[in-house]
């Protein structure tokens, strides 16, 4: 039996220890807004945090997040008003949204991280999450903009 | 004769309909017939209308559509006594903004408050909503003008309630931002206090509307809405096509064919059976080249997650019977394309005397280009959930083509349309992959066999090795110079195998709409001319991809006239400008265009080719981007322009080109003229994305088979671009213009004039000149 917390609520899993975090979220808890866009870790659209870190799901496994906390898009901010998400709206970054969360995602933790990052920072961070649509242009004004507040 | 019928048919309508070319043949005909005819109810006429308020209709290709075009607001407004305008949005969203800018459209006109509407998605219903195909860049082509329509009707609806109401004549009460009012007396009345006796009135007639001048638009043209979904994607609660979830619900992956046509030999699935948490193994039916979307077939695994599913799947023993396509070998078929196009093809164009042009010519240059086949890796990966329930179907896809999967899906199923439910998520991308509904369809089947609701998942793996692949082909072009190096013909020879083959038997041809891709369309004002299509038989599914056989010929084209720029020691930009010429609508008969040139399915007379547009958005990008000026040692910017989907793009994109050969793109000016925009905002996205995809295609895009079998798997050899090299600056210049210059489409034509900028920047930059895309280590080695 693994005991986790998952966005603030205990839960315990007595399935497969191999089972990726991916497929517990989606499947089984039925949060899907972490995505499922390669299952090999080279997508980012499955970011999650844990222990406000972000990690990919998709190849974390249910045994590796044991007694941790994990934090999805939907318990990243209660109201959905994470600097992050302010502006990502503000800017109009997504196209057909569905890399957003984990871009999201991937730049909170960067900021959790490093307050102010420089842009050759938030270009290496983002490096991991894929946006088909071709959003990054907004992707990284709206980091910048996340990190200054601006 | 099917075959001929069909490509006649494709010739005369849009490609990009995910539905059948071939077996809505009788719908179409029909359909057409009665367009002509009677007309569509409340459809927009051809005869133009007229009405108060400087709005005057014209007819598009929307009317040929199946099911065409709704005008009816009672199908697609209503208002709740709270005051809510709830808009129906008929058109899939996949990140162009369809869903938002057409209810967007119609909000303005209507004088709603965007803050109090709210927008639902329509299930596949064509007979009700009209043509639902979100493809071929023409949501808001086709559906402005119905947009305003609606709009303008229902808010005459509201004032002349409040008329009746107010005992007062219409034509002094006014609808202003969700309130009608009375100028006299001073009487007011929200929309929603007005609606029940509103949306009771007859619908006005098209010439009874007044329309909102320009100068009053709120929303229309301006940009300031964001699109509806924002929150929700931004949080997480935005709901895809794998986000469903029904009681009961099992989650299927399935190994298919590695070649397509092929069969399971024999399955050895003792080791599946006993991963923890499979439930079931089931085979299923496959079809080969030209049965449209019917599945692959293959093994399915069942299972009470989509972990175990795929677990299950990995432990599935099968043994192939790879069939005819095993033959399929890139290399092989790339030179023999290659040897096709230095042969004459079937004449597709002809103008003046070409031959004669060359015979007699000073100089003759010639160059091949070379396009891999690509995938469409849509972020999200095709998934469909499906609960068959006796003779009902239910479905919930992310499909681009909602009524027409119903269409498929009722087939397959063998059940009255009536029977089955299309309910349309949000497409977590599509750029025409889920124009086919081969998954949905494998969704269904299983559903029924292990009777419960299936959600079926397709990996990345899945959806790079089984896809609808975009054409490969070779395009080989040849000019004739005339003594004063003037040029004077110019032969283009296209080879690739065709959509069509998705459809029918392979006769190795290309169709009018690939045809009129960038093909016989070329523009430049030259005495003779011919263009040829070689044959290329399929050997893999090939299917719409973004801006289809566009980007193949706008590389080739664009290149070449930068290669023979070079040749004459000319700016390239300079030399475009030359081949286009004097500024004049290319007249077709005179331009030896074929009788049956297809103009993405519009009536040529609204939308023709129109040079100086062409000429426009080329000095437009180029002023921008400072054509001409001083670049640091290593960095070079090229220019390339195109026209498709009716609309007009010109890039110029500034390289820079590292000693290891790492291409960096700092800054991109994209010029775009797509008649009147609607909503700049989202063009500026979908400009802003064609740059981010045009580089991906043009740097690391490249589908290859061996023994028929895709050889890249996952983003680990089937890159994209990433935030750690993309267009780092994307400037989008829009060409302003009034209603009346007809809005055209920007899903597409941002897409194909980029890698011809990349391709001629680098050369500018390096002296190197790429002919093959994607450029992969062309510049390392
Ligand atoms: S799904 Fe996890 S990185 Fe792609
Ligand atoms: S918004 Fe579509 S993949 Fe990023």
């Amino acid at each position: 039996m693994i005991s986790l917390r998952v966005n603030g609520e205990d839960r315990q899993f007595d399935g497969d220890p191999n089972m990726p975090l991916l497929w517990y979220l989606r499947d089984e808890v039925q949060l899907t807004g972490s995505k499922f866009g390669c299952g090999v870790g080279l997508c980012g659209a499955c970011t999650v945090h844990i222990g406000g870190e972000a990690i990919r799901s998709c190849t974390t496994v249910m045994a590796d997040v044991a007694d941790k906390e994990v934090t999805t898009i939907e318990g990243l901010s209660p109201s959905g008003d994470h600097p992050v998400q302010v502006a990502w709206r503000e800017l109009n970054v997504p196209q057909c949204g569905f890399c957003q969360a984990g871009q999201i995602m991937q730049a909170a933790g960067l900021l959790n991280q490093k307050k102010s990052p420089s842009d050759a920072e938030i270009y290496e961070a983002m490096a991991g999450n894929i946006c088909r649509c071709g959003c990054y242009q907004r992707i990284v004004a709206a980091v910048r903009q996340a990190a200054t507040g601006a | 004769m099917l075959h001929h019928l069909s490509q006649h048919l494709a010739t005369a309508r849009l490609p990009s309909s995910g539905r059948a070319i071939i077996e809505n043949v009788s719908r179409r005909s029909f359909l057409r017939g009665t367009v002509s005819g009677v007309g569509l109810t409340l459809a927009l006429q051809f005869v133009p209308f007229k009405s108060a308020g400087a709005f005057e209709t014209y007819p598009t290709g929307g009317l040929d559509m199946p099911h065409g075009i709704v005008t009816d607001p009672n199908v697609f407004v209503s208002i709740a006594p709270d005051g809510t305008v709830t808009i129906v949005a008929h058109r899939s969203e996949m990140g162009t903004g369809a869903r938002t800018s057409l209810p967007m459209v119609i909000a303005d006109e209507l004088e709603a408050d965007w803050s109090k509407v709210k927008i639902v998605q329509a299930p596949g219903d064509e007979p009700k909503y009209g043509n639902q195909d979100t493809d071929g860049s023409r949501s808001m082509r086709h559906h402005i003008q119905a947009c305003r329509q609606m709009g303008a009707s229902v808010r005459q609806m509201l004032r002349q309630a409040a008329a009746k109401e107010w005992g007062v004549d219409v034509a002094e009460v006014k609808a202003i931002n969700h309130e009608v009012m009375h100028e006299g007396s001073g009487k007011k009345a929200g929309y929603g206090d007005l609606a029940t006796a509103a949306m009771a009135l007859p619908v006005p007639k098209f010439e009874e509307l007044s329309f909102k001048p320009e100068g009053e638009f709120r929303y229309i043209g301006k940009g300031n809405v964001s699109i509806y979904d924002l929150h929700d994607i931004t949080t997480g609660k935005a709901v895809y096509g794998a986000d469903v979830h029904v009681p009961g619900m099992k989650f299927a992956v399935i190994a298919r064919p590695p070649v397509v046509g092929g069969k399971v030999k024999s399955v050895d699935d003792s080791a599946a059976k006993a991963v923890a948490g499979v439930e079931q193994i089931v085979q299923l039916e496959g079809a080969n080249l030209g049965s449209k979307f019917a599945p692959l077939g293959g093994v399915a695994v069942i299972g009470k997650n989509t972990y175990a599913a795929i677990a299950g799947r990995d432990a599935l023993k099968i043994e192939w019977d790879d069939g005819a396509h095993a033959v399929y070998n890139t290399e092989k078929y790339n030179q023999e394309m290659s040897a096709t196009a230095k042969q004459p093809g079937k004449v597709v164009r002809n103008l003046g005397d070409p031959d004669g042009a060359f015979a007699s010519a000073a100089k003759v240059v010639s160059a091949e280009y070379h396009q891999a086949h690509m995938a469409h890796v849509s972020m999200e990966p095709p998934a469909a959930l499906a609960h068959v329930n006796g003779d009902k179907v239910e479905v919930w896809a992310p499909v681009q083509s909602p009524f027409g999967t119903r269409e498929d899906v009722a087939k397959m199923m063998n059940v009255p349309i009536e029977n089955v439910t299309v309910h349309v998520t949000l497409l977590g991308g599509g750029f025409g992959r889920k124009s086919k509904c081969d998954f949905v369809l494998e969704a269904a089947a299983l559903s029924k066999q292990v009777g419960a609701p299936v959600l079926v998942q397709w990996t990345r793996e899945d959806d790079i090795q089984h896809g609808y692949y975009h054409t490969t082909s070779t395009e080989h072009i040849e000019a004739a110079l005339d003594a004063s190096n003037k040029v004077v013909g110019w032969r283009h020879r296209s080879v690739a195998p065709s959509i069509m083959t998705t459809f029918a038997p392979d006769d190795g041809q290309q169709a009018g709409f690939e045809l009129g891709m960038g093909l016989v369309d070329m523009p430049f004002e030259i005495a003779n001319v011919r263009c040829e299509n070689g044959k290329a038989m399929a050997h893999a599914r090939i299917g719409w991809f973004r801006s289809v056989s566009n980007i193949p010929r706008a590389f080739a084209v664009q290149s070449f006239v930068a290669e023979l720029a070079q040749e004459l020691g000319k700016d390239q930009k300079d030399f475009l400008l030359e081949l286009i010429g004097t500024d004049r609508v290319i007249d077709k008969q005179a331009a030896g265009l074929p009788d049956d040139y297809w103009n993405y399915g519009e009536p040529y007379d609204q939308y023709p080719i129109d040079t100086a547009r062409l000429r426009g958005v080329v000095e437009l990008a180029a002023k921008e981007a400072g054509w001409g000026k001083e670049l640091p040692k290593g960095e070079g910017m090229g220019i390339a322009v195109h026209r498709s989907f009716v609309t007009y793009v010109a890039s110029v994109v500034r390289v820079q080109v590292g000693d290891d050969g790492t291409v960096r793109v700092p800054e991109v000016h994209t010029a775009v003229d797509c008649g009147f925009a609607a909503n700049p905002e989202r063009i500026r996205s979908q400009m802003e994305g064609a740059a981010v995809m045009g580089m991906t295609l043009a740097m690391l895009s490249g589908i290859t088979f061996d023994q028929g079998q895709v050889q890249q798997s996952n983003f680990n050899d089937y890159d994209m671009v990433r935030a750690d090299n993309f267009p780092v600056n994307v400037m989008v210049h829009i060409v302003p213009h009034p209603f009346e210059v007809h809005a055209s489409g920007v899903g597409e034509p941002g897409v194909p004039p980029f890698a011809p900028a990349l391709y001629n920047a680098i050369f500018n930059a390096t002296g190197k000149r790429i002919r093959s895309m994607p450029l992969g280590e062309q510049l390392k080695a």
